[in-house]
């Protein structure tokens, strides 16, 4: 039982990107009609937000220390963050320390606008093409993002950590009558699925209960209609993209503590996201959301001891294993909409 | 490139050479592949520059690159000045100068033997070199010992490189799994006691395997219950599914058995768990990785911290080596070298050093030059190339996460350097491919 529900709560987590990277996803293709394949890159950047904005917190200035030696024997360069220095060493450290948090500031706007710009800029010009080609253009630039990344950063994964008052993690076992350790769960992972249920409950709400979203759910079901009331769709749909941006973005920059952010983080994720997308039906949101859940946690279960001896190899193919079982079962996905996609 | 074409007069030539030769000389007289033509030799560079060992693979070609610049006379030639063999002198090998190609591994095998094949055929490389994963440098081995050219193996830790999978044509500087297990266990028998059960989780490939085995087998040896060992799937991201039952295991030490963007996440993951917080046993949680690499280290921040593994070779080492090979690096780079830059730098040392004692780039020459060769001055101490696998044995260093750094550079700091009594192991050893281990015979190509 308790290694059940250890399994569950792993399985959360990851669960939360893939739904909020497959939220996007469909976003994207309800109201475009675009596969973007470069949506896993948009995971990243915001991942690189936080990194961003834990470098600029961290900018110094250079002190000699004649005491110590570089590793060349030449007296040591010690530097201290100029957040220390103006706000005082505790201060200082604690701003840096919410480096992660604040990053979600940062990045939100930035994710609207790299949205927007590839939006306008680039997967325009594809709307009346094949989905092959938009699938291969979003994949090109997807290689793009990363090598600019890969550019900047470097390919070594760069350390993100949560704040010290957030990380180690908590016994929920002892909640439930259980052995102590039986089920060790960190907060950061916690907060994870909370910030997740909280972002997708806000995106389903902005649609379901603004002006703006009856249009945007409007535009979806029949965009000519839409438009021949004199409404400008395509703007809307634009800052759609951004917004959809904006909700990987924020998936990636809370996604750094559990995992030091790479240039190739995206790509880690991209595929899986695209078969959560499908396996809970294409254009539609909450079977989205339903299959990055349900997704994450059979993917939990998959990689046990037990299940990978009874069956070698089925943590790596289980998400696939379940896709065609879905898709033979129910060819539209768990929540697919009659008529999309189907043309 | 130059091509090498038989004719019936260079083999009755070469024949003629070979009979009139003393047996040890015979292969420096027929030909060989990409035989080095115009006062010029190409050496082929062969690390990942892209993928997510890039990083690894740039730190060996400005090792490669400075190796370069002090066989053909530049800088302050390095480790040339404390080499114990004296037949570098800074005017390349044999004369002629050195240049070279690179190629892009990818850390994939097919893509690694791509790139070395292009190097040997279309720019007559005459040596291969490079590689930061074991599985690239079994390929690439196999490719130069089909193709008759020299690999010197650059960073690369599984048994079997040297041992099942050895060849006559490749030449491994880099220490192994088994080596960093015998160096490991002692001290982690001495820190953690003797009465410990130790949880693997192991990275599902060649390296992972032999590496499990030898740190299973040495710690076992010592008292140590192994009591699970987890294969990971080596494009696994997120380990939490592996790392949360550990604790309900009855296990009281993880050992991870993953190397780069592997071993950041799994420790990164492990931490986050809380595992180095908990009490298991009765007595505290430990996490081990055996392999240990600076520069990737750098990934997991401070979660490194306190914990014991293995290194190949370290900045901070004190010999007169070392610190040459630092300064010249540092000075032409800003930072200090990594063990993999270091391993690659040492390695194309060694090749022109064989090739100059060997008076020929026959590879048949330089191999005999290089089997069994005993030098000093390169920044682990008194090394052997022994001559029945091909694998250098020398000191081998345990390290452990500083707690303290000054630097970013300053992650790991070395608590003993093992001597090479305590690594070795003879040839036909079980885990090295037994008695069926074979180098094969010399290949010359051509």
């Amino acid at each position: 039982m308790d290694a059940l529900l250890l399994q569950i709560l792993n399985g959360l987590d990851k669960g939360s990107a893939y739904a909020l990277i497959a939220l996007g996803l469909t976003l994207i293709f309800g109201t475009l009609g675009v596969v973007n394949f470069a949506h896993g890159a948009l995971f990243m950047i915001g991942a690189f937000c936080a990194v961003f904005i834990q470098g600029v917190l961290n900018l110094s200035y250079e002190t000699v220390d004649e005491t110590q030696k570089d590793f060349l024997g030449n007296p040591l360069k010690v530097k201290t963050p100029h957040v220390e220095n103006w706000f005082g060493p505790e201060t200082g450290a604690a701003i840096i320390d919410w480096s992660v948090p604040l990053a979600i500031l940062f990045a939100i706007p930035v994710m609207i606008a790299v949205g927007v710009i590839m939006e306008r800029g680039l997967i325009k010009h594809f709307y009346k093409r094949p989905h092959a080609d938009q699938i291969l253009v979003t994949f090109g630039l997807a290689i793009v993002l990363q090598e600019v990344i890969k550019y900047f950063y470097g390919a070594n994964p760069i350390p993100t950590p949560a704040p010290s008052s957030l990380a180690g993690a908590f016994d929920f076992g002892v909640l439930f009558g259980f052995d102590p350790n039986a089920i060790i769960y960190p907060y950061w992972r916690m907060i994870y699925f909370v910030f997740a249920i909280a972002i997708i409950g806000a995106v389903f709400a902005f649609l379901q209960f603004t002006t703006y979203g009856m249009v945007v759910r409007a535009g979806m079901a029949d965009r000519e209609t839409v438009s021949m009331l004199g409404i400008n769709i395509d703007k809307r749909f634009t800052m759609m993209f951004g917004i959809a941006a904006a909700v990987a973005g924020l998936a990636g920059v809370m996604y750094t503590p559990i995992n030091p952010p790479n240039y190739h983080m995206g790509m880690d994720f991209l595929v899986l996201s695209f078969v959560v997308v499908v396996v809970g039906g294409m254009g539609s949101l909450p079977g989205a959301v339903l299959a990055g859940f349900l997704l994450g946690i059979l993917e939990s279960f998959a990689s046990t001891t037990w299940a990978t001896t009874t069956i070698p190899g089925i943590n790596q193919v289980i998400i696939y294993v379940v896709a065609i079982i879905v898709l033979l079962t129910r060819p539209r996905g768990l929540m697919g909409r009659k008529g999309v996609m189907e043309e | 490139m130059s091509r090498i074409e038989l004719s019936r007069r260079s083999m009755l030539k070469a024949g003629a050479a070979g009979l009139a030769t003393p047996t040890v000389f015979a292969g420096a007289a027929w030909s060989f592949t990409n035989d080095p033509q115009g006062g010029a030799v190409t050496l082929g560079f062969n690390v990942p520059q892209t993928g997510p060992y890039a990083d690894e693979g740039a730190d060996e070609l400005r090792a490669y690159e400075l190796a370069v610049e002090h066989l053909n006379g530049g800088g302050d030639g390095g480790m040339i000045n404390t080499f114990s063999s004296k037949t570098l002198d800074g005017a390349g090998i044999l004369g002629q100068k050195v240049e070279f190609v690179t190629g892009d591994t990818q850390t994939k095998g097919d893509a690694a033997r791509a790139s070395a094949k292009s190097m040997i055929e279309k720019d007559g490389a005459i040596m291969i070199t490079g590689g930061s994963s074991s599985s690239t440098a079994i390929a690439v081995q196999g490719l130069c010992q089909e193709a008759g050219v020299i690999f010197m193996a650059g960073l690369t830790h599984s048994n079997d490189t040297t041992g099942k999978d050895r060849k006559a044509n490749g030449f491994r500087h880099f220490f192994n799994g088994y080596m960093s297990g015998a160096a490991l266990a002692p001290v982690l028998a001495n820190r953690y006691g003797t009465d410990r059960k130790a949880y693997h989780l192991t990275a599902d490939y060649t390296w992972g395997w032999t590496q499990q085995e030898s740190i299973a087998n040495s710690t076992e040896a010592l008292g140590w219950e192994t009591i699970n060992n987890v294969l990971t799937p080596l494009a696994s991201t997120d380990f939490s599914a592996y790392i949360a039952p550990v604790l309900n295991s009855g296990a009281d030490v993880l050992v991870l058995n993953h190397y780069g963007g592997n071993m950041v996440n799994s420790l990164t993951n492990a931490v986050q768990f809380g595992l180095r917080d908990r009490e298991a046993n009765g007595k505290n949680f430990e996490i081990v990785v055996p392999l240990y690499s600076r520069l990737m280290a750098r990934g997991a921040g401070e979660n490194v911290k306190g914990i014991f593994g293995s290194t190949n070779w370290h900045w901070s080492l004190p010999d007169d080596g070392s610190k040459a090979f630092v300064r010249s690096f540092g000075t032409k780079y800003g930072f200090p070298p990594s063990q993999a830059a270091h391993t690659c730098y040492v390695q194309t040392l060694l090749y022109a050093d064989a090739v100059n004692r060997a008076g020929s780039f026959n590879p048949c020459a330089v191999v005999e030059a290089l089997e069994g060769f005993q030098f000093d001055g390169l920044g682990n101490g008194p090394t052997l190339y022994r001559a029945d696998d091909h694998q250098c044995f020398k000191d081998v260093l345990v390290v452990q996460g500083k707690e303290n750094p000054t630097s970013e550079f300053d992650i790991l700091e070395v608590v003993e350097v093992t001597p090479r009594a305590q690594v070795e192991y003879p040839s036909d050893h079980p885990m090295f491919g037994g008695p069926e281990a074979s180098l094969g015979s010399c290949n010359p190509g051509a």
